[in-house]
């Protein structure tokens, strides 16, 4: 019963951030929104006995990536001038039409496959059923059974650090000053 | 009443809308960054929800490279966007409509 009043007590308040972050002109309170979404996240993955993912999610989610929206958000300012004009015709309407319309699909093949279909049976012989993930479980299959594509993501962070670097160093500034002498 | 792995996935599923709502709605780059991480871990969500269902690890295991792959993103996708400011002052995608700095 304690988990049907946490879940819907913190599915209330991640729904309410995520219309918050939709919603806000400010984009300080659409990061606030976000964190407040992310937040209720690491709480859904504590009742799925997700302890080790919870914990990551909030020093990377709600502390690192958080925090780098703030930072941008304060590097180049409040821009609350958001212009509403459409520049492709009738784009509000559709974009509620598509929006819905993919919510539709999605809650009803989740319906047809989690209510209505079959009983999937025979996938607990490989699975335990009461599992925790702690960082020896999840480390276990992380360094065990996905090294490579562990190894893969190391090479994913170094190059997405070296390509922000590169924009940084070699950014707008540097095209700037070649820009004369190609007109020239 | 016990909370079952199709309450989170119905749950999972209106985030992921929502958060598609907001890439096709905002103008704003940097909300539509967010919008983007609300996916990302509506996503991430139903690997857990259904791995606990499961029993299985590897949906834990797949929410951390998806968080891997979404802060690579958004450090890429944030020196893109100051970059775009340092050059036009906006972050309005709607002014960033020709394919030339």
């Amino acid at each position: 019963m304690t988990e049907v009043i946490l879940f819907g007590l913190f599915a209330a308040v991640a729904l309410a951030g995520a219309v918050v972050m939709l919603t806000a002109r400010n984009p300080v309170y659409s990061a606030m929104g976000l964190l407040v979404v992310m937040f209720s996240m690491a709480l859904f993955y504590v009742l799925l006995d997700a302890h080790f993912v919870a914990a990551v999610q909030l020093l990377v989610y709600a502390g690192a990536v958080m925090t780098l929206f703030l930072f941008v958000i304060m590097m180049i300012g409040v821009d609350k001038r958001e212009d509403n004009a459409e520049s492709i015709p009738f784009q509000r309407p559709i974009t509620f039409v598509v929006a819905g319309g993919l919510a539709a699909v999605v809650v009803l093949a989740g319906y047809q496959a989690w209510v209505t279909g079959p009983e999937v049976t025979g996938i607990d012989s490989f699975g335990s059923p009461d599992l925790v993930g702690t960082i020896e479980t999840v480390a276990d299959s992380l360094f065990g059974t996905w090294t490579i594509a562990f190894l893969s993501t190391v090479l994913l962070l170094t190059i997405a650090a070296l390509g922000t670097i590169a924009l940084a160093l070699f950014g707008p500034t540097a095209v700037r000053e070649t820009e004369p002498e190609e007109g020239a | 009443m016990t909370v079952t792995v199709a309450w989170y996935m119905v749950f999972a599923a209106v985030l992921f809308s929502m958060g598609a709502a907001g890439v096709l709605l905002r103008r704003n780059a940097l909300v539509m960054f967010m919008s983007i991480e609300l996916m990302l871990n509506a996503v991430n969500l139903t690997f857990i929800a259904v791995g606990s269902e499961l029993g299985l690890i590897e949906g834990q295991v797949a929410a951390l490279f998806v968080m891997v792959v979404a802060a690579a993103e958004v450090t890429v996708g944030l020196a893109i966007l100051v970059a775009v400011f340092r050059r036009r002052s906006s972050a309005n995608v709607d002014e960033l409509s020709e394919l030339r700095g």
